[in-house]
This record gives C-alpha cells, sequence and structure tokens, in this order.
C-alpha cells in the first residue's frame, strides 16, 4: 500500500477546540454511527466482533477541535448517545491529525498509543476488539486507482 | 563473496488487510492463525475465520507466497482433539506449512498428513542441534524457528550442525525472549502463551489515567507509571519497572525491538533460512511498513553483497514503529553466552 500523499503530524491552534467544545456535539455522533452503520450494512465489520459490543458505551474524542462522538452498539446499530455517560465502557483520545493517520492506515495504532499520541481508557480487551475489528476493514477497491505492486 | 542464497522474508498476518500488505510489499511468505487458542496470538478480534481464511490462502498462494499456519499452543488437557482438528483443517486448505510447538501434536500431525511440511515454532524452544536434531529425526520437522535468546555465533553452531533450515527473528518488539518457557504472565495471571494462547491477556490490563501520569495494571500487580509524555511499553511483567534495592528501574527487560538490519549480511553468510518479523498483533499499517523496509534492504544485499549499508532512511520507517522507540541488535551481538 503505497501512500500517494502522506497526512503530517500537526496540532490545530487552541483556539479551534475552545469553539469547539461550544459547539453541538450530536452532529459528531451522528456522522460517526453513520458511517459506521453504513460499514456494518456493507458487511465490513465482522459479526463476532460486533456481538462483543452489545450494549456497551463508547466516547471519541478529537483533542484539538474540541469535538466528541458518543454512542453505543444495541440491536445490530449503532446509536448516538445524547448525554456523554460519566465513564464510557472505552474512550479513545487524540489529535486529528492521530486520527486521520489511524483511518488512512498511515500509522498502527500501538506505534500512536506507545508514543502518547493516542489514549485509550476503559476496558482493554474491548479496546483491542476495536482496534482488530478497524485492522481486519477490507475497504472496498476504489476502480481507476493503480494497484499497488511488489 | 560467494554469493549466498538470500533468506526468505516471513512477515505477520493478523488479519486479511495485514495478508494482503505483507504480500503487496515482498514478503515472500506469511504465517497466521485460527481465531482460538491454537495459536500464540490469540487476541481479541484478531486473526482468520474459514471466510479469510480461504481467501488469504487464495491470494498469497495465486502470487506465489507461502502461508504458515501457527499452531503454536500446547494442547490443553481433554482438549487435545481441539488442536489435531486445528491440524487436520490447515493441511485441508492446503497450507504451505504448520508451525507447531508440542510434541504430541507433531507426533500427530507427522503421521496422520506424512505429506504436511511441519516448523518447530519458536514457543518450542529448541536452543541447540541436538533439539533441532531431535524434531528432525521423530517428526521430518523441516524447519526450526529458534528463541531470540542466542547470539549469532550460537545461532551459526546450530545451522552447522543440522540439516534442518533454521528461521531467525529479524524485527520486532522484544521480551525475556524465553520463549516457550515464561512463566511470568502465568505468575500474574494464571494464563500464558502456551496455555490460553496470549500473554498478559488484556482482560487482566488496567490502564489508569490520572492528572500527569498512566499506570498500567495487569490482574492488580502495578507494572509501571508513565508521565505524560514518556513513551509507553506492552504492559507485560517483563517490561516494568520496579523497586529493588530501593531503586526503581526495569529490573527484567527494558521495552525495545530488535532490528537486525545492521548484521544482515551475517545472518545470509552463516546460512539463516528465513527472517521472521514479529507483530501479528500489529495494524495493516506496521506490516507495510516493516515489509517493505526489510524486502528493500534484502533485495540490497542481494544487488551489492560486500558494498551493502544500512540506509538511513530504512532505520527512520523501522525506529517509527518500534516498541520503546530503540532498537537492538538484542542477544545477537551479546559478549557474553
Amino acid at each position: 500500500m503505497r501512500q500517494a500523499f502522506s497526512i503530517p503530524r500537526f496540532q490545530l491552534p487552541a483556539f479551534v477546540s475552545a469553539i469547539g467544545t461550544r459547539l453541538p456535539q450530536w452532529p459528531h455522533a451522528l456522522a460517526l454511527t453513520a458511517a459506521l452503520n453504513a460499514a456494518a450494512r456493507m458487511k465490513l465489520l465482522p459479526q463476532d466482533s460486533l456481538a462483543t459490543l452489545e450494549g456497551r458505551s463508547f466516547l471519541v474524542e478529537v483533542l484539538d477541535t474540541g469535538g466528541t462522538a458518543c454512542f453505543t452498539y444495541r440491536a445490530g446499530f449503532f446509536r448516538p448517545l445524547f448525554g456523554a455517560p460519566a465513564t464510557p465502557d472505552l474512550a479513545f483520545r487524540a489529535n486529528l491529525s492521530a486520527f486521520l493517520q489511524l483511518l488512512t492506515r498511515q500509522e498502527d495504532p500501538d506505534t500512536l498509543f506507545f508514543n502518547r499520541e493516542l489514549s485509550i481508557e476503559g476496558d482493554t480487551e474491548l479496546g483491542l476488539v476495536v482496534k482488530n475489528m478497524l485492522d481486519a476493514i477490507e475497504w472496498p477497491k476504489l476502480p481507476g486507482l493503480p494497484r499497488p505492486h511488489h | 563473496m560467494q554469493r549466498q542464497k538470500l533468506p526468505e522474508l516471513i512477515c505477520p498476518a493478523g488479519s486479511l488487510p495485514a495478508l494482503k500488505a505483507a504480500v503487496d510489499n515482498g514478503a515472500d511468505a506469511v504465517y497466521l492463525g485460527y481465531k482460538n487458542d491454537t495459536n500464540a496470538r490469540n487476541f481479541a478480534g484478531l486473526n482468520f475465520d474459514e471466510k479469510t481464511l480461504g481467501e488469504g490462502v487464495r491470494y498469497a498462494q495465486s502470487r506465489g507466497r507461502h502461508v504458515l499456519m501457527a499452531i503454536n499452543t500446547f494442547p490443553q488437557p481433554g482438549r487435545e482433539a481441539d488442536w489435531q482438528r486445528a491440524v487436520d483443517g490447515a493441511a485441508a486448505l492446503g497450507v504451505d506449512a504448520v508451525i507447531l510447538a508440542d510434541v504430541g501434536l507433531l507426533d500427530y500431525a507427522s503421521r496422520r498428513h506424512p505429506d504436511l511440511r511441519l516448523h518447530l515454532s519458536v514457543q518450542g524452544s529448541a536452543t541447540s542441534y541436538e533439539a533441532v536434531n531431535f524434531a528432525q529425526r521423530e517428526f521430518g520437522v523441516r524447519r526450526a524457528v529458534l528463541p531470540r535468546v542466542l547470539t549469532l555465533a550460537q545461532v551459526e553452531h546450530v545451522i552447522r550442525n543440522t540439516t534442518v533450515e533454521i528461521e531467525v527473528f529479524g524485527f520486532g518488539s522484544l521480551c525475556v525472549m524465553n520463549e516457550g518457557r515464561c512463566w511470568l504472565s502465568s505468575y500474574a495471571t494464571g494464563e500464558s502463551p502456551n496455555t490460553v494462547g496470549a500473554c498478559s491477556p488484556a482482560k487482566y490490563v488496567k490502564w489508569e489515567k490520572s492528572p500527569g501520569q498512566m499506570t498500567t495494571r495487569l490482574n492488580g500487580v502495578l507494572i509501571d507509571r508513565f508521565g505524560d509524555d514518556e513513551p509507553a511499553g506492552y504492559p507485560t511483567l517483563c517490561k516494568g519497572r520496579f523497586e529493588v534495592n530501593g531503586e526503581t528501574y526495569y529490573a527484567l527487560e527494558e521495552p525495545t525491538s530488535l532490528n537486525v538490519l545492521e548484521i544482515l549480511p551475517e545472518i545470509a553468510r552463516i546460512g539463516v533460512a528465513a527472517i521472521k518479523v514479529e507483530g501479528r498483533q500489529r495494524s495493516p499499517a506496521y506490516v507495510t511498513q516493516v515489509t517493505r523496509t526489510l524486502r528493500a534492504a534484502l533485495d540490497a544485499l542481494a544487488r551489492e553483497s560486500e558494498r551493502y549499508h544500512v540506509k538511513p532512511a530504512w532505520q527512520a520507517e523501522l525506529a517509527k514503529v518500534s516498541e520503546g522507540n530503540q532498537a537492538t541488535l538484542g542477544a545477537y551481538n551479546r559478549p557474553w553466552r
């Protein structure tokens, strides 16, 4: 997988998060759960891993944008939680650049965790399930892009 | 210099995307396991089911690469059939070899599937040529993976005294490296790689955040405390900081990674058949970065032989994914034995 571009390590200025934390947070949760549900519908998420998420609460916080998303997985769907639980079962916190590097598979989550750029708190085994579930996703190939080869 | 056969590059696959990343970036073979306790990376959500296994084997073999199936935990009393079924499944699937540790299972595999190629797992803990030759004589083992406790001279001594192919580790996180014989995880949790397929299983691990620091506990045992700017490591006993005689330090092992780029020509010269990359628990991004780098180094060695030198860009790429951000030659260049 050769990267045509690479996402640099950056941190947004503090005023961004100062504004971001004052904005309503539910759109983030709505967007994230919609994306996760789409992935589940496309059978990109393994069924046995999904089953272990049932009824658990998750928090994703983008530190330098001040955005947070809380959601749960119940009866086959990811659903936004409009009130943030005091202690979610699992919380991921990182700056935007780290999340982008993770999602594009540019960086390894363990690397980001060791370097303290990604914080994972809560149920460690649940964290491992989520991490491995994201790693196992086979993103659909976009036609027209040159295939990487050795 | 006599042109040596280049060691094969064996890369980890904890998922289908990781397998494809390894193949696409130049691995000669991938190693993988079932989603259960028959392999030593039995982590939640990791590894292969029947469907992904079939697709993975097809993907690799259709591109001329090999698939090695790790069934390298020890059959637990009363459940021997589970491990035998795993071997039968691997044989039916047409993998290129199975990597086994338990002598009972080696015996089963050699009798039931005489054409199935057998590799002795690092968990089998064969550190001498006598042990390697025993596995060859009794079970027809074709390759042995040596534990990471040997110096390069000791590896060479094994190679000179056996016809079994020898595989060594080339990159990845280091532990106390007493593979197959380590009791530290069992001491803290009652579970170990040999028994359940995981060292320091995640369900026993707690990361506790408090202002200015993070505390790691394994089944209640304090492993380490990190300041906000300090790098973290895997939550295993061997990488913890403990108070010994009034001093607090890494009493057993510092979090670090093995990296053999510097001694690659030596490894090839002594006749190592294959170099293994640790890390089935790591992501496709890690597999991509490490495979690409080691492939480039091996190709450079084939091209340049004695003019081979380590490129700073390779070291930078590998340092990035190293645990503890430092890489060493491990035991290979140790003066003592």
